[in-house]
């Protein structure tokens, strides 16, 4: 069809009805498209979430028990440390998934003591099978190169070896977590999904020296659950590690004090950095593991404040003798 | 089976070889991963890598073996590099095809018309040779002592800036793979990063798009390894041609001719790269691939006139001496410019350095970004160190980015050497620069927050940064005693806010302070303060006197007898803008001249 207007005769009344209908069409669609996306408001600056929670890992019954093992091996440390707690068939039952929460921070090799001897990763992982377990994940948020850490340390291998399944975290394994009642631990990404169907949680940690917080040991080993940027946390070092305290209440940690890192902490790098001390505690109960780990050192509970702090809190005990630990002698 | 699908086969197999070889550059033990695959095998089987870097340095590597086996085969059948393994060449020649499918035939034939413009490729590559050459004259004059010529002639490795497999390796290194990663992240945990790509990529689309203007635009007019086959290719022993003068000049031969080099007419061996398009093509019979020469007559030689040549020349030999009046290579060295573990002295590092990328490809930590501009010209996209981009510093026990530089530009060393142990203790670690504090932004120096991130990430032994403790009034933090006991003073109002000095890091002390060590606080209220109850006061303080409020700082301090420069202390700095403490290249290891300590 010609346009009318183009060839110059003048517009019939049905073209201009036509015409009219169009233009009062496209008026009313474009006003409706901006009534129904209009923003009075701006946008709003942060959007929350639904966040994340950790439930208790804690067997029921077995709170408080604690050993300490002197002994140079260990694999028979450990073994003899969970006995004496009533053994592993007493935290892990048939059907239990577990998660071992090492400390994989650094890159460097077992030798040096700087991360969770994977000696020890593996005869956890066995010792969790052997009681039932059907999935024992391994993780942890590294400091250095990620499959780096995992590798070198020789974490993963002994993991994967003894038959846990290793998950070196990725962006989106982290969700958003507030600690109830948390200052600092709110709305940060936290290391969630490895945790989609555990049931129990095992934290495995060297005693190290720490110059911020006075030493690393199984609480500062939580700050591996944190992602983002929480370098920033180091300025309150003692508040973060008291809610990281409050934050997961673990099945067991296994605390490994055969070779303690004196100084140069918490990354070490040196054998002369370490020393023999032949210690393997087992604990339900992380703030007195930490008390006793602190003893290995050398260290007063004034020197570690986060752990007084915790104790404070309700995380555990910081006069670990309270919990009359089993002491046992491997060196005969 | 036709020469044609032949060629199409083999252009085939070399690309997605090129794709497999980058796509398993990628660090670990897995099948799939760096192991034993020839991840270089392009860049060795590359005449003008091997010819560049043999001009600057006088060696030839022993992985150049391929491009000298390459350089033999051309005299043998001609440029058969460009047409049946260039992953580049293949590219090209695809996206020239699509553009021109459905177009006329005359269109087609006119596409493939020779050009004069296709002698520019001579005249680049006569450049970046006589770039190179300098280098070789300069060594010269110092060996003859003339110091005049010496001081003057300076020459560079650049011909990776157009090298095509240069081009292509970097561009599928620092663009494609990330890029294509980024959704499954299968080669990395994370996304990778690469500063610039946006300049490399941009150059590689637009190398790519101008084949839909006229067909394998960038091997006809650009590039210097076909110039350089070209010219090698001129005295082969087979080449295509007519087999008779006469022929009904249908001009079919022509319609698909990747080298617009005129097999109807006067051939130009130089320029053709074998395609063998126009054999299948002819409907008289009458092209052939065989010894003699093309019955219709040859171009011959390579088509650059004597005043291209006598340019290009001049201003290769005068363009790094030229760049080089910015004294980057002496006292006005950059020190943000940080080479990776093992690379060369400056100098013998620009004479090497192909900017592939492989580096940047394989190093877990993506620290190792292309260079923009701060190795000056001849430095672009050459590896630098970047440890606010990357996932962590260099790590300890890494040494990868050696092992994979195909020109040893970053030399392959070892574990030991690089961290200097064993038959190395002497010599010492490799240095890559060292940490500076800067004190006015470091939160503990500069802000009075605890911190020290950077010494507890420290990896070496000792530590490279210790820390000195230092007690620091508060803002605002002298107040009255009301009242006190051995723990606990009482301000009498409220003073402070609950909880603020309850971190563990704030202590408090009676004025005037007389040598007493401060009392660490551990809880306070609005008007009281709670102190370790481990060191009581020896006597409750006297109301009336005054109190301050420290808090303990532990302040970073680098010491340079251990810094290596890994970075891994500026990565972690929790000031994330400009950094905290920054790496900078002063006693790198490489250059000696840049020393710190005495």
């Amino acid at each position: 069809m010609t346009d009318p207007l183009e060839n110059g005769s003048s517009m019939n009344r049905r073209e201009f009805m036509i015409r009219a209908a169009k233009a009062a069409a496209t008026v009313a669609a474009s006003g409706y498209i901006v009534y129904r996306f209009r923003d009075e408001e701006g946008p709003s600056a942060v959007e929350t979430r639904p966040h994340y929670s950790f439930r208790s890992f804690a067997v029921p019954g077995t709170e408080s028990r604690m050993s300490i093992v002197t002994g140079a091996n260990r694999r028979r440390a450990l073994n003899a440390a969970l006995d004496a707690i009533g053994g592993m068939e007493n935290f892990i039952k048939p059907g239990d998934r577990v998660l071992l929460k090492v400390n994989a921070a650094f890159a460097l090799p077992p030798i040096l003591a700087a991360t969770s001897h994977p000696d020890l990763v593996s005869e956890l992982v066995k010792l969790c099978t052997a009681a039932g377990a059907t999935r024992v994940v391994v993780t942890d948020h590294p400091i250095n190169d990620a499959r780096a850490c995992f590798n070198l340390t020789g974490i993963a291998r002994a993991a994967e070896e003894a038959g846990a399944q290793v998950v070196i975290p990725r962006q989106d394994d982290f969700l958003p977590f507030s600690l109830e009642g948390g200052r600092l631990i709110s709305n940060w990404p936290v290391l969630a999904r490895p945790f989609e169907g555990i049931t129990k949680v095992i934290g495995v940690a060297p005693v190290k020296d720490h110059h911020r917080s006075g030493a690393s040991m199984t609480l500062k080993n939580w700050y591996g659950l944190l992602g983002g940027r929480r370098n920033v946390f180091h300025q309150e070092i003692h508040e973060i590690i008291r809610e990281l305290a409050l934050m997961i209440k673990p099945t067991l940690v296994i605390l490994d004090g055969t070779e303690s890192m004196m100084r140069n902490g918490p990354t070490g790098g040196s054998l002369s950095d370490l020393k023999p001390t032949h210690t393997m505690i087992a604990s339900t109960d992380p703030v007195a593991a930490d008390a006793f780990g602190a003893t290995l050192l050398g260290r007063r509970l004034s020197d570690l404040p986060y752990i007084t702090k915790a104790a404070i809190s309700g995380a555990g005990t910081a006069n670990f003798e309270l919990l009359s630990p089993k002491r046992i002698n491997m060196n005969g | 089976m036709k020469i044609v699908y032949t060629r199409r086969i083999s252009q085939l197999f070399f690309l997605l070889l090129f794709f497999w070889l980058g796509f398993v550059a990628t660090l670990g033990t897995a099948w799939w991963q760096l192991r034993g695959w020839p991840v270089n095998w392009f860049i060795h089987a590359d005449p003008l890598a091997a010819l560049g870097v043999f001009l600057t340095t006088r060696t030839v590597q022993v992985g150049f073996g391929w491009a000298v086996a390459m350089i033999a085969l051309t005299v043998i059948f001609g440029r058969f590099f460009c047409g049946w393994i260039c992953p580049f060449g293949t590219l090209h020649q695809s996206i020239g095809w699509l553009s021109y499918r459905r177009r006329p035939l005359i269109e087609k034939i006119k596409a493939n018309d020779y050009r004069p413009a296709q002698r520019i490729k001579y005249g680049i590559l006569t450049f970046l040779l006589a770039v190179a050459f300098v280098g070789l004259i300069a060594d010269g004059a110092k060996i003859a002592r003339m110091a005049g010529l010496s001081r003057i002639a300076a020459g560079s490795l650049q011909t990776g800036l157009l090298d095509p497999i240069s081009l292509m390796y970097r561009s599928v290194n620092l663009v494609l793979l990330p890029l294509a990663d980024r959704t499954v992240l299968v080669t990395s945990l994370g996304p990778r990063w690469y500063a610039g790509a946006g300049l490399i990529g941009f150059i590689f689309a637009v190398a790519l798009a101008l084949n839909i203007w006229i067909p394998r635009f960038y091997c006809r007019f650009v590039c210097p390894l076909g110039a350089l086959f070209g010219v090698i290719g001129r005295w082969s022993l087979w080449r295509i041609g007519k087999t008779n003068p006469k022929c009904s000049m249908c001009m079919e031969c022509e319609t698909h001719c990747e080298g617009a080099c005129e097999p109807s007419t006067k051939f130009r061996p130089s320029e053709c790269v074998l395609c063998m398009n126009c054999l299948r093509a002819c409907e008289d019979n009458v092209i052939a691939y065989r010894t003699y020469p093309s019955a219709g007559g040859e171009a011959a030689g390579v088509d650059l006139t004597r005043r291209g040549l006598i340019v290009s020349m001049a201003s290769g030999a005068l363009a790094v001496p030229v760049m080089r009046l910015n004294n980057l290579l002496g006292a006005n060295w950059n020190p943000r410019l940080i080479r990776p573990p093992g690379a060369l002295p400056e100098e013998p590092f620009l004479d090497r350095c192909l900017k592939c990328g492989q580096c940047m490809r394989v190093c877990p930590t993506n620290i190792i970004q292309p260079a923009g501009l701060e190795a000056g010209l001849e430095g672009v996209w050459t590896p630098t160190l970047n440890f606010r981009i990357g996932t962590s510093g260099c790590q300890l026990n890494c040494v990868a980015c050696g092992q994979v530089c195909p020109t040893a530009a970053i030399r392959p060393i070892t574990l030991d050497k690089k961290l200097g142990r064993n038959a190395f203790a002497e010599a010492g670690p490799i240095r890559l620069g060292t940490a500076f504090v800067d004190q006015g932004r470091c939160l503990p120096w500069a802000m009075d927050r605890p911190c020290i991130v950077c010494q507890e990430n420290c990896p070496v032994s000792p530590k490279a940064i210790f820390v000195r403790e230092v007690f620091i009034p508060v803002r605002e933090g002298t107040h009255v005693v009301a009242h006190a006991d051995e723990l606990t003073i009482d301000l009498g109002s409220s003073a402070l806010a609950p909880n603020i000095f309850a971190t563990g890091d704030y202590y408090c002390r009676p004025l005037p302070a007389e040598g007493e060590a401060p009392h660490r606080i551990v809880a306070n209220t609005d008007a009281l303060i709670t102190i370790d109850p481990n060191r009581p006061f020896a006597k409750p303080l006297k109301p009336g006197i005054k109190v301050e409020i420290l808090v303990r700082l532990q302040r970073p301090v680098v010491d340079p007898r251990y810094c290596i420069g890994c970075g891994v202390c500026e990565h972690e700095c929790p000031v994330t803008g400009i950094k905290a403490i920054r790496v900078t290249a002063e006693n790198e290891s490489r250059n000696t001249e840049r020393k710190l300590l005495p």
